[in-house]
């Protein structure tokens, strides 16, 4: 099924959490809303779920708008961060709920209802325990309950509102990985917030990146870390030195000519340019186009050498990776050509 | 407009209903009495209200009532505090063994805290044939009524204080010790202070219950006017008089006491977030 | 290096240990254990026949009765109550909270006059309800509203707490499962909250068995008819049946501890099944 969210809008008193955000989603995809808090990501997925309704705009499931339509008639499957299990229900109890409250002519038989709740029970991998409650069961277990019982009632599209936030970091590891394979399996369309980049890197197909409540990219992970469209989106995701550039006839000046690095987007006036700590090489004392660092630390990490160096009136130290190789030490100057570079 | 969630928040009409039958409920079990007892204290005006609380055997219950208060509520509360020292800050077997015994007269009905007071002292009672030989009096006098009040208002401090100590924890009395208190200076300078909004407001509930108490106060009192009735027993007295306006004048005088505390105690929970763990009194 | 067991940083423990079991047991024990004393020494022949007397029967039926009719009107009324006050916002709201309390801090005697005087043939309500031929004062049914009166707050204090933690998320849960408002409530709400019901329900109606003053003045106190089980442990006094009386005191007794029993083994229930 295919979401199109057409400008939508929400306010909370005098604070705007949605503003005229676009969106469209490919069928069957897992798409990842990721951004700080107070980004927005939340407040949309909601909107899409028809938990919260937005001041302006529209919300279409296939072509079909859906803004006023409450969230018990979207069929959509929402997981929660604190896993909202109906504490007094056992698990099984739990998983079959959707389909146990529907209307007498839409309800399954008995026996069909206890064959799903133990088919769903094998999926998420926990076939012993529907008797069990969920007080006696892990986070990640109950994690997984919760998935199965969103996905009991057949949704259309499932929702996913930080589904690891509450749990440990390795468990998020594995239940991150497990949640990309039951995705693969179902085919569902799936959207899930998060606050985490390497997991919304590891597992979406597309991230879409979000701040104060507008959408600041959507691409593929490996777009939004290659090709990020603007200088949030570059500086969120991944590590990146930043330095204050002034731009002219087609090259931007980092300090008081320091360096002279091509500026193919031809901008004019104050910038800033990001350079990931990969995306550089040694280049020959005093080259034109380099930065002319004092080593501040030097540590090898595997294949590469990891440098902290300062350059003369840079706010901060800057941090790059060359090969393990190099000779740098505390103290030592050096001269850094980036190689790969976005200027904003 | 609310920021309440359309999904899990009911039609505005339901809404309404529910509200409206509410306050209907409440207005009539809740509000209607209390409006009575002060309607019915001023019924034949001002000049009749005063009078009745200036007759003598109104004088004298309200002085015994005050006494009966100024005895029971500072005794329990010093064993309540002391009580939940070692509740709260201690561990030890029976500790919830402890807790019960402690909150068993809120469960005992009034009637029967006043009668265990008689099988004790009363004429024919275990002790009875002594304090007789002895010319001492506590069934039927004033000392009675005592014995009876703070066996009903026993709990009354230690259930606020043992909650409120235990949630507060050892850190500050263990920081204080190491750094030199003794045991009365770290109660006096480090917990007393941390527990003092708690402590005040289980000895108004406290009060409350002690002047306001009827049927133990009236199975050991003998009903003697002017000498061993407290407030409400001289209300129930004027009442089987058919002195309607002279029981609800001194009705109104405990009604106005149940009002300051109630209004004190909503006070105190708004300004310092006592917690009201759901624990019904 | 000796460890000391008992030993903690703490001092005092001893003094207050000591202060506490010693008030206790001047205060609360010794006092009770005159009854129960009593009470065995009678011998059941002895106890059955005033404690298990037709007479008291009645009394029994009657204060139960009533305790019981009103701990239910309560769990209907009293949860509505807390419903409004935790979910909704309305003019008052702060006022009604705070009257809740009402019933805890007015004296019973004062209650009970003011609830006679109410409920009288001609009293503000009585007034209205007579031409309908319902009697209230003086009736098993104005024992019954008196202890509406005096249970309101348990089932309210008790549910409140509950109500307020019980987080939106798990409505919004069913409803995204296609649960109506209705089937959210009576699925996911009400079950979350029936153990602190039946904790209020329990103390409410423990309360209103042994309750005295609010209900003498609007009870007949006609034996067999109208009286109290309070009542008759008043008249026995007065007679000097010093044994009668502690005969219906301990069945009294006998219930108040299974109640506290009661509401003991459904708070750890509640504890094991990890609610709150």
């Amino acid at each position: 099924m295919s979401i199109v969210v057409d400008n939508i809008s929400r306010r909370f008193g005098g604070f705007t959490a949605l503003d005229r955000v676009t969106l469209e989603t490919k069928p069957g995809e897992f798409l990842a809303l990721l951004g700080p808090s107070g980004s927005g990501k939340t407040t949309l997925l909601r909107t899409i779920a028809g938990l919260d309704f937005a001041d302006e705009g529209h919300v279409l499931f296939d072509g079909q708008d859906m803004t006023g339509t409450p969230a018990a008639e979207r069929r959509i499957g929402f997981v929660f961060q604190n896993y909202a299990l109906f504490r007094h229900m056992t698990v099984a109890d739990n998983i079959a709920f959707g389909l146990t409250v529907r209307k007498r002519r839409d309800r399954p038989a008995k026996a069909a209802i206890t064959a799903k709740v133990a088919e769903l029970l094998e999926l998420i991998q926990l076939p012993q325990l529907g008797d069990r409650y969920p007080a006696q069961l892990s986070g990640g277990q109950r994690q997984r309950v919760a998935l199965a019982r969103a996905l009991a009632i057949e949704p259309r599209l499932l929702l996913l509102d930080e589904p690891f936030g509450a749990l440990d970091a390795q468990v998020r590891k594995d239940l991150r990985g497990w949640l990309r394979r039951i995705h693969d399996e179902t085919g569902l369309t799936s959207i899930f917030v998060t606050h985490d980049q390497e997991e919304a890197l590891e597992i979406a197909d597309r991230i879409v990146v979000m701040r104060g409540g507008v959408i600041e990219q959507i691409g593929t992970p490996a777009e939004v870390q290659s090709a990020p469209a603007t200088a949030f989106v570059s500086s969120f995701i991944g590590e990146t030195n930043r330095l204050p550039v002034t731009r002219r006839d087609g090259v931007a000046i980092i300090g008081d000519g320091l360096a002279t690095i091509s500026d193919e987007a031809r901008g004019q006036g104050e910038g800033e340019i990001h350079i990931r700590p990969h995306d550089v090489e040694l280049a020959e004392p005093g080259a034109a186009d380099a930065l002319p660092v004092t080593v501040l630390a030097s540590r090898p990490v595997g294949r590469s050498r990891r440098i902290t160096a300062q350059l003369a009136g840079a706010a901060e130290p800057l941090t790059f990776d060359l090969p393990v190789a190099v000779d740098a030490a505390a103290g030592q100057s050096l001269s850094i050509r980036p190689v790969r570079y976005r200027i904003f | 407009m609310s920021a309440s969630n359309p999904t899990t928040i009911e039609s505005p009409w339901a809404r309404r209903a529910l509200i409206g039958v509410g306050f209907l409920f409440l207005a009539l079990f809740l509000f209607l009495p209390l409006v009575m007892v002060f309607a019915g204290a001023l019924a034949k005006g001002w000049k009749v209200f005063l009078d009745a609380l200036v007759d003598p055997d109104a004088l004298a219950a309200i002085r015994l009532t005050l006494l009966v208060a100024a005895i029971s509520v500072p005794i329990n509360a010093v064993f309540g505090v002391a009580a939940s020292w070692a509740i709260a800050k201690f561990d030890f077997r029976g500790k919830s063994l402890l807790i019960s015994l402690i909150d068993l007269p809120f469960s005992v009905s009034p009637v029967v805290s006043g009668l265990i007071f008689v099988l004790l002292f009363g004429a024919q009672g275990w002790l009875g044939p002594w304090l007789t030989a002895h010319g001492v009096r506590i069934i039927f006098a004033v000392p009675g009524i005592v014995l009876a009040t703070v066996f009903v208002t026993f709990p009354f401090v230690a259930r606020e204080l043992i909650p409120l100590m235990a949630e507060q924890g050892r850190d500050d009395e263990e920081a204080a010790r190491s750094l030199g208190a003794s045991g009365w200076q770290t109660f006096w300078h480090v917990t007393l202070p941390n527990i003092r909004w708690g402590l005040l407001y289980g000895v108004l509930l406290c009060n409350a219950r002690a002047m306001g108490e009827f049927g133990a106060v009236s199975v050991v009192s003998g009903h003697i006017r002017g000498l061993t009735n407290t407030m409400p027993l001289h209300v129930e007295i004027l009442y089987n008089e058919y002195d309607f306006v002279g029981a609800f004048a001194v009705a109104s005088l405990l009604a106005s006491l149940a009002l300051v505390t109630l209004a004190v105690k909503t006070v105190l929970e708004w300004r310092f977030g006592i917690h009201r763990a759901g624990a019904a009194h | 290096m000796v460890r000391t067991k008992r030993r903690s940083a703490l001092p005092g423990f001893g003094l207050t240990m000591g202060m506490t079991i010693f008030w206790l047991g001047l205060v609360v024990l010794v006092p009770l254990s005159a009854l129960v004393i009593r009470a065995a020494g009678m011998g059941w022949d002895g106890f059955a026949e005033v404690g298990l007397s037709p007479r008291a029967l009645a009394a029994y039926r009657l204060s139960f009765g009533a305790a019981l009719a009103a701990a239910a009107i309560n769990a209907v009324f009293g949860l509505l109550i807390a419903w409004i006050l935790v979910r909704y916002e309305f003019p008052g709201k702060k006022l009604i909270d705070a009257a809740v309390d009402l019933p805890f801090a007015l004296p019973t005697a004062v209650a009970g006059i003011a609830l006679v005087s109410l409920y009288s043939e001609n009293g503000w309500v009585g007034s209205l309800l007579t031409p309908l031929g319902i009697k209230v004062a003086y009736t098993p049914l104005g024992v019954t509203i008196a202890l509406v009166f005096i249970g309101l707050p348990f089932i309210v204090r008790s549910v409140q707490p509950v109500l307020a933690d019980l987080g939106r998320d798990v409505e919004e849960a069913a409803a995204t499962l296609g649960a109506s408002r209705a089937q959210t409530f009576g699925r996911v709400i009400l079950p979350a909250i029936a153990p602190a019901l039946l904790t209020g329900f329990a103390l409410a109606f423990a309360r209103g068995v042994g309750e005295y003053g609010s209900i003498i003045f609007i009870a007949g106190n006609m034996p067999f008819k109208s009286e109290i089980a309070p009542l008759l442990i008043i008249t026995q006094l007065e007679q000097f049946d010093y044994d009668g009386a502690t005969a219906i005191a301990c069945v009294m007794l006998v219930l108040s501890f299974a109640m506290l029993l009661f509401v003991n083994l459904l708070q750890a229930w509640r504890a094991k099944r990890g609610t709150r």
